[in-house]
């Protein structure tokens, strides 16, 4: 969890069976193959706002995936249980060259933030389901680790063609990956001769997002202070406070700090402490004796 | 055009990310399409012959926003003029 407040995102390789993934692909491409509705595909056209017990039944192919219990478990542990339908869709990327041939250009999607500027101090996951396995020349999604905290416009971002740690998904079939909302994302350029498919669903949390994963390997000790800058000992990359004062290669060198700050601050929202610090950077912020009228 | 976002407001400051955009029409540069800067900072940038013709101001962080990140902060803009073949001119 705290990987998910630091980077964004949660990643579950092969999460959903083969078997689910071929019912899956089965009905998409029946779906999207002949370019009309709904041809035997179980998907449904769902409400804005439906819970999603109500709105992926276990009768359905979808409801059936979104109830394997690792995938449940993670989605309840980010957005709590009863979660909202916001919207779902699917990702169709034809061969470039099939775009070419048509007479289009075949081009990468611009960088962008979905949805529009969001100051909540609750989040939303967006779900990634591959069905597929995505390989390299595919074009699966680029998204950038760390970017989830920043406020901008939706494709306000489009100007930055290449940024520094930029990943591409290239992952086994069955996929999936739970994304913050806020995580700067597109869709790359797909020079495989394979069609690539994409299923996304958005979710907004029920309840307020304190504690709802499995916390029992949570310290006390967690925020004790320790030594910082001058060190004697290298400090345990895998404690809490290094995981959220890890920056990304594309951190600028003065915001860059205003990351951690941002991140401890959603790591105390998320466990419901208002005293949680790591490596210092808000109790210093915090430090100021006030004398009593 | 190449437009590169620095670490800092140092031109000689390391690239964070980078665009271009070729107005020969030679290269279509797509998003996500490299993995590593042209150059290593601002400064390489000038030393091959690109010239900065816009960099970001710096300003003043607002009251109660001091903490908000967004946007790339070091935005440098860098424009080098070719010589491109005019086959429609004799």
């Amino acid at each position: 969890m705290a990987m998910f407040a630091s980077r964004g995102f949660v990643r579950l390789d092969g999460v959903v069976p083969k078997s689910l993934n071929k019912q899956f692909l089965d009905e998409l491409k029946r779906t999207f193959g002949v370019r009309e509705a709904d041809k035997g595909s179980t998907m449904p056209a769902v409400a804005a706002g439906t819970e999603i017990e109500q709105a992926l039944r276990p009768d359905q192919t979808l409801g059936q995936i979104m109830r394997l219990p690792r995938l449940k478990g993670a989605i309840e542990s980010l957005v709590g249980p009863n979660s909202l339908l916001d919207h779902h869709f699917v990702h169709v990327l034809p061969p470039a060259s099939k775009i070419e041939a048509a007479g289009r250009s075949a081009n990468a999607q611009h960088l962008h933030q979905d949805s529009t500027i969001d100051v909540r101090k609750a989040f939303d996951v967006q779900l990634f389901y591959y069905p597929q396995e995505i390989t390299e020349d595919m074009g699966g999604t680029r998204y950038l680790p760390g970017s989830h905290l920043r406020i901008v416009n939706e494709s306000a971002i489009a100007r930055y063609q290449n940024v520094r740690g930029q990943q591409h998904v290239v992952c086994q079939a069955g996929t999936v990956f739970l994304m913050h909302h806020g995580i700067w994302h597109g869709g790359s350029i797909n020079r495989s001769d394979h069609t690539r498919y994409l299923y996304k669903l958005r979710l907004n949390p029920t309840v307020p997002q304190v504690r709802l994963w499995d916390t029992s390997d949570l310290n006390d000790d967690d925020a004790t202070n320790r030594p910082i800058f001058f060190v004697r000992e290298r400090q345990d990359p895998d404690s809490i406070q290094s995981i959220l004062t890890r920056g990304e290669p594309w951190f600028e060198m003065d915001t860059g700090r205003i990351e951690y700050i941002n991140r401890i601050h959603f790591w105390r929202r998320l466990l419901g402490d208002k005293t949680f610090d790591a490596n210092y950077w808000v109790s210093r912020l915090e430090c100021e004796p006030s004398i009593s009228e | 055009m190449l437009v590169l976002y620095l670490a800092n407001s140092a031109l000689d400051s390391p690239v964070a990310a980078w665009s271009r955009y070729d107005g020969t029409g030679a290269i279509r540069h797509q998003a996500g399409g490299d993995e590593e800067p042209p150059y290593a900072t601002g400064l390489a940038a000038l030393q091959d012959g690109w010239r900065l013709i816009q960099a970001s101001p710096l300003i003043d962080h607002n009251s109660g926003d001091e903490f908000r990140t967004g946007y790339f902060k070091y935005e440098f803009f860098f424009e080098k003029l070719v010589q491109v073949e005019d086959e429609d001119h004799e």
